[in-house]
């Protein structure tokens, strides 16, 4: 097998909250192939997110090695590593300004005129006359297209999603789902994509990541994983969510 | 005025202290402790200063400058608790504040090189210098709270930690100047500023008082905006780790 995009070796995270040390993630050891897609599913609260940000060294290991081609995460320099494995928030922020300038931000910050702004919006479907907006007045749906578009002016290998789409109406969630999978397609971009829709993460995963209280129950390939888990907590987690949604 | 007149103006604190007990306002105790303790410092600065104003020599004067910036550091670093080097920044910031006014002052020849003038100058320079940094560090930790998501943002977008703080610094030095330049606005319109009223009471032609005056603010001006800029630059570094992260958790 090649060399994995991303691989966590034995990692776990414990945050310290009202002085108490709370483990977020034990031992959690798995590996995403370059150009696929994962799913991370699991309970709110279970270190869904926090294992994502260990990807581009926003949060730090505790123990064992998160490595992104090969390269273990504090090995990188960490703005070459921040602008290819990009991330992207369930509410993203934008600074004050205008989509324009929102957009450009990322080659603003490495000294560089955004050349095609035009194209960018494009891409993720927007209408280039939003350029002139100012960013906090676009509707949530149209936000989240703008920082996709913005995370991708830095060309990233690796996308991590963390629950985009689940502040979007159904309409618009769709659309981002779609542009995501388009994205995939087209630039071969390896996307980690965290989503608490169960319907969601069986139509786009390659494969699938289960985590529940801090520990990865079940991983394997999407198809096999819906339509058969293996664990019992993966058939109880399944069936609870499937009655509730 | 001798200390029978002093003595006789601590009337004016009994009157305030009739009225809080009065209206049960509770504030007997703080103003009878102020009062007391400002009378006690001042006094015993007022000696001090006339036995180094007698010595007349450099490093008496050196010592006094010193012992007055590790004052006014001790106070603002209480501001910037768990932050590594706090105080060093902080003195550092105010030391070169210092230093610059007083080359400026000195070096061209606007004020006489004696101790009467360096030392009480001095005193208005460290005094506004240690507001400033109390102030810079408040709005400091303010900002960084408020607007975290957006320092994050720049961060996971491959942006330096200078080039994420930045804006939240900016802002900081800002709004830390704001009181200091507000307050010039209205000067001579309100209130006459301490010094020149002194001036004028001891019996210094107004205009004279007033040319001095003017001095004191645009040197206030210069030394608050040097030490806001300079501990600006020299703790954002501090506020992340060295993964690039913002830290600041254990800034109390």
């Amino acid at each position: 097998m090649n060399q994995p995009e991303i691989s966590f070796q034995n990692v776990s995270k414990s945050f310290v909250h009202h002085n108490e040390t709370v483990r977020v993630l034990k031992n959690i050891t798995g590996e995403v192939q370059k150009g696929e897609i994962l799913t991370i599913i699991g309970p709110s609260g279970s270190g869904k997110s926090t294992l994502l940000s260990l990807c581009n060294l926003l949060i730090t290991p505790d123990e064992g090695e998160v490595r992104v081609q090969g390269k273990e995460v504090r090995e990188w320099n960490a703005q070459e590593l921040r602008r290819r494995v990009g991330i992207a928030f369930q509410s993203p922020p934008m600074l004050a300004g205008t989509a324009f300038e929102n957009l450009s931000l990322p080659a603003k910050l490495r000294g560089k005129e955004l050349e095609n702004p035009e194209q960018y919006m494009e891409y993720v479907g927007l209408p280039k006359n939003l350029l002139t907006r100012e960013a906090k007045e676009l509707s949530g749906g149209q936000r989240q297209r703008l920082s996709l578009a913005r995370t991708l002016v830095n060309e990233p290998d690796v996308l991590l999603l963390d629950e985009i789409t689940s502040a979007l109406d159904a309409n618009a969630a769709r659309g981002v789902e779609d542009l995501i999978v388009r994205i995939n397609r087209e630039r071969h971009t390896t996307i980690l994509w965290v989503t608490h829709d169960l319907a969601q993460a069986e139509r786009v995963g390659d494969r699938v990541f289960l985590i529940i209280d801090g520990k990865l129950i079940e991983s394997g390939p999407a198809r096999e994983f819906f339509a058969g888990p293996q664990t019992e907590e993966a058939k109880q987690f399944l069936a609870a969510k499937r009655e509730s949604q | 005025m001798n200390l029978i007149t002093v003595l006789l103006s601590f009337s004016f604190v009994m009157i305030a202290l009739f009225l809080s007990a009065g209206f049960k306002l509770g504030l007997g105790r703080d103003l009878l402790v102020t009062s007391i303790r400002a009378a006690i410092q001042l006094l015993i600065v007022g000696y001090i200063l006339k036995a180094v104003f007698g010595f007349d020599r450099v490093w008496v004067i050196l010592l006094m400058l010193l012992i007055m910036i590790a004052v006014a550091t001790g106070n603002a670093a209480k501001r910037g608790k768990g932050l590594p080097h706090i105080f060093w920044n902080i003195f550092l910031a105010i030391t070169i504040s210092e230093a610059v006014t007083q080359a400026f002052l000195l070096g061209l020849k606007i004020v006489p090189a004696t101790p009467q003038y360096i030392i009480s100058i001095s005193g208005m320079i460290i005094g506004n210098s240690m507001v400033i940094a109390n102030l810079f560090l408040n709005r400091l930790k303010g900002e960084i709270n408020m607007r975290k998501d957006e320092v994050a943002l720049v961060l996971s977008l491959g942006g330096s930690p200078k080039q994420a703080i930045y804006p939240v610094l900016k802002q900081s030095i800002r709004a830390s100047l704001i009181p200091t330049v507000e307050s010039q606005r209205t000067i001579g319109l309100v209130q006459l500023p301490g010094m020149m009223t002194g001036q004028i009471i001891a019996g210094a032609d107004p205009i004279q008082a007033v040319r001095f005056q003017l001095l004191i603010i645009f040197m206030i001006l210069s030394a608050a905006s040097l030490t806001a800029i300079i501990l600006g630059f020299l703790i954002y570094p501090r506020l992340f780790n060295k993964d690039q992260q913002l830290d600041i958790a254990a800034w109390k």
